[in-house]
């Protein structure tokens, strides 16, 4: 069992916890994730480490209740317990001093790009970040990435923060007017993330995409998270999850990551019916 | 104690070699419950009674634990079964999972003397009976520790080759802590092997009988992220550690079209079910679609569960695609047998091309081409060579690929000056000795693929070679005081 130390909303749909997790703690480096399991019959899902405190022995995961495990796990509270906590998995975000960098972080996104723009900050580079989300309430983290950033651009699709429209918009405005940037790392919805690579290909600056894909257990032993990589098959579990974005095959994912769509509507449904006592056959 | 068969060897060879019990064939198809049920107290003393007693038992020489095999079948003659199962304990610490996954066939049963004009006697069904029936009558008592010894040890992988090296260890009076990289413990024992083979509860029996003598096994940890070799070494105080991984990375045949949603490989189509329950799915909540028609590709045991699962999943056509023909099917014959009675459909020498896709980037069929056998290869089976212009498309929603596992690199990748071959296993010597000092390796992470008891035997090989490596490095540092 892994105690959650503190549970704290960031937005209305958005949770940090801090989950006790010494060997874990130790051992995190940026763009490492976690495969944990709520309780006995829970799926095992993938969770970016947003950070980690080695003295204290905690881990930071941040979270959108988006599907039935987030939800379930959005809805715990401090001193409650989770089942199964398992990594620092995948492969470490190289980071070097490029100069200059763009960090993109769409949504719940941003909480994994966090700890890479802080490493990047600190290994010397100058840090153009640039935050994205729907809406003025779902911005998260903007306090945390305003501190490691040199300048942060917030965007909004409906306009109610920042700038109106994508991530995109704002960083084609900085390819275009700043010299000399080195590298783009975007992190956000597979939609974005493509967007980024196709702008960012014209202009030739290596770009680093996060994938997250259907994991089963997150070291290499399922192959469920293949992704096409420059034409070879890479497990992102342990090949990734970040790529050069340039090379990947955002089509294809995408289309593979809807291969449960239709069960993991009936465990929500199933979860929400749990939730308020309905029954299933009243839901219908 | 009588241990005398009071047959002479004339009426022995007269008694029939017994049936094992199983549920019916229809029923099983559509459940996940124990497809055998073995021998009930009657057949196991009758079979025991068919025993010659062999003064050369050639039976031993096909065990690759060397089990007493006379030795426990005349305790069984004489209705001591926990005298029995504690016989065959003695080289073997798990019997009620080996006498129910191991390739007795071709081990102990090919080279008993019975079998040569009659059939073998079944050595398997009755070590088996033994092991359940001290199971259920709660009869089991654990080994007493004599020896009280101040090394650590650390075995890494918790399936059969761990488990096995971890208890022959703490019996010598180690410390001893297994590192599990999943949230349960058995490897391929517990995510591999379905329940309808391996009931769960026999390996979760046999994981407390392990805790039971002091191991202490830490689930949810990846050797090589959670913490490397080279700390175990230095920071947290082990002497030795025993790699026992397994080969769980699976390959894929490399044809066109394997990214499409509906294409699993075999390990995570089998962890889904096994491990993840998604067979109880929305009750559990990991999910797995399964296709009416289902194809699974392979002819080892791996292909022979999954398809098995996938019948059980409901599809109602579930194919075995082979390119080469039954002889050469690696699974064992129990199972292939087990297979073509639930209405699994072999296609053998028949090699798949292409998947083919729907307009939702969904698995729709599976061009395949038949294959026929020509000069044998360097394996001394004979290689299938396709057969011209004899394509033809399977229409199959699910396609599952059980065409082999590797060797994971975590741990060989993150830990300096360890050997390994081309294949990615870990080099060892007969002694289960790696290229450095106080790591040994075994099971399938040295072998590549093999079977439970090669695992068992390498890990009982690697506790032997720990015991003589810890205690010459003792007396060498007493030495030098
Ligand atoms: C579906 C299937 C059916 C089979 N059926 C049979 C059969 O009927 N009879 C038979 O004899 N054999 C059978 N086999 C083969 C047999 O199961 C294996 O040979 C045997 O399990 C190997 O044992 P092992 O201990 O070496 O490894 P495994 O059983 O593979 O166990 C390795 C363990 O190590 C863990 N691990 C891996 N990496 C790490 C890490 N970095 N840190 C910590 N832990 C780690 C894994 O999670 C796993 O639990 C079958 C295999 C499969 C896949
Ligand atoms: S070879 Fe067969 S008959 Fe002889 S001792 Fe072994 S089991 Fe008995
Ligand atoms: S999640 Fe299973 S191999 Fe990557």
């Amino acid at each position: 069992m892994y105690r959650i130390i503190r549970a704290q909303a960031l937005a209305p749909t958005v949770t940090r916890f801090e989950i006790e997790a010494p060997f874990i703690a130790r051992k995190r480096k940026p763009g490492n994730f976690v495969m944990i399991r709520i309780d006995d019959h829970g799926e095992r899902i993938p969770l970016t480490l947003a950070d980690s405190d080695p003295a204290a022995g905690t881990i930071t995961i941040i979270v959108q209740a988006i599907g039935k495990t987030t939800k379930q796990l959005c809805a715990k509270k401090s001193g409650e317990s989770i089942l199964d906590v398992v990594g620092p998995l995948g492969t470490p975000t190289p980071i070097e001093d490029h100069g200059k960098v763009v960090c993109v972080g769409g949504g719940v996104g941003t909480a994994e790009l966090y700890p890479i723009t802080r490493a990047l900050k600190e290994a010397g580079n100058t840090v153009y970040s640039i935050v994205g989300a729907r809406s003025r309430e779902l911005v998260i983290l903007e306090h945390e990435m305003q501190a490691i950033s040199d300048t942060l651009f917030i965007t909004t699709d409906d306009g109610s923060y920042g700038r109106k429209g994508f991530v995109t918009d704002q960083l084609k405005e900085l390819l275009d007017t700043v010299p000399g940037i080195g590298a783009v790392f975007a992190i956000g919805p597979l939609p974005m993330m493509r967007a980024v690579a196709n702008l960012t290909r014209p202009y030739a600056v290596h770009t680093l995409v996060s994938l997250n894909t259907v994991m089963v257990d997150g070291t290499g032993m399922c192959g469920g998270c293949r992704v096409t990589v420059n034409g070879t098959m890479k497990f992102a579990c342990v090949d990734g999850p970040e790529f050069d974005g340039h090379t990947v095959d955002f089509d294809e994912l995408m289309m593979r990551n809807r291969t449960y769509v239709a069960q993991e509507r009936i465990s929500e449904e199933l979860h929400v019916c749990r939730l308020t006592g309905e029954t299933r056959e009243a839901h219908r | 104690m009588s241990t005398i068969n009071p047959l002479k060897p004339s009426e022995r060879m007269k008694i029939p070699r017994q049936e094992p019990l199983e549920q019916d064939a229809a029923a099983r198809s559509v459940n996940f419950l124990e497809v055998s049920f073995g021998f009930d107290m009657d057949r196991t003393v009758t079979e025991a009674q068919r025993c010659l007693d062999c003064k050369t038992p050639y039976c031993v020489d096909g065990c690759p634990v060397g089990i007493d095999i006379p030795g426990f079948i005349k305790l069984v003659i004489d209705k001591d079964y926990v005298g029995a199962v504690r016989k065959i304990r003695e080289a073997n610490y798990l019997p009620a999972i080996c006498g129910r996954v191991c390739p007795q066939e071709t081990q102990c049963e090919e080279l008993c003397v019975m079998g040569k004009k009659l059939t073998p006697v079944a050595i398997g069904k009755m070590e088996r009976f033994v092991a359940d029936y001290e199971m259920r009558e709660k009869l089991f008592t654990p080994p007493v520790i004599r020896d009280h010894r101040e090394e650590k040890v650390a075995v890494v992988g918790s399936g059969p080759a761990g488990l096995t090296c971890a208890a022959e260890l703490a019996q010598k009076g180690y410390k001893v802590t297994v590192f599990e990289a999943l949230h349960a413990v058995g490897g391929v024992l517990r995510y591999g092997i379905p329940e309808f083979r391996l009931p769960k509860e026999i390996l979760d029996i046999e994981t407390e009988r392990i805790k039971a003598l002091g191991v202490e096994i830490l689930t949810n940890f990846v050797v090589g992220r959670t913490a490397t070799i080279d700390e175990f070494f230095d920071e947290w105080g082990f002497s030795a550690i025993f790699l026992a991984t397994g080969a769980g990375t699976p390959t894929f045949m490399g044809i066109p079209g394997e990214s499409l949603s509906g294409v699993y490989s075999a390990n995570e189509f089998l962890t889904r079910v096994n491990l993840m329950g998604a067979y109880r799915f929305p009750d559990y909540d990991t999910p797995i679609r399964i296709g009416r028609q289902v194809a699974v590709i392979g002819g080892g045991n791996t292909a022979m569960d999954a398809v098995r699962t996938a019948k059980r999943l409901g599809a109602e056509e579930a194919y075995l695609i082979y390119r080469r023909s039954r002889a050469e099917m690696p699974a064992r014959q129990e199972e292939i047998h087990h297979a073509e009675q639930e209405g699994i459909k072999l296609l053998l020498l028949t090699n798949p091309t292409r998947i083919i896709a729907d307009d939702q980037n969904w698995v729709a069929g599976i061009e395949c081409q038949k294959m026929e056998l020509g000069e044998p290869d360097e394996s001394g089976r004979r290689r299938p060579v396709a057969v011209k212009g004899s394509e033809f498309v399977l229409p199959v929603q699910t396609i599952v690929e059980a065409i082999g596992q590797k060797p994971n690199p975590i741990i060989q990748s993150t830990t300096p000056g360890l050997s390994t071959s081309k294949r990615g296993t870990v080099v060892t010597d007969d002694g289960q000795k790696t290229s450095r000092p106080g790591i040994f390796a075994g099971g399938d992470l040295a072998r590549g693929g093999a079977t439970v008891i090669l695992a068992m035997r390498d890990g009982k090989n690697a506790a032997a070679a720990i015991h003589t490596y810890l205690t010459d490095r003792r007396s060498s540092t007493t030495d030098h005081a």
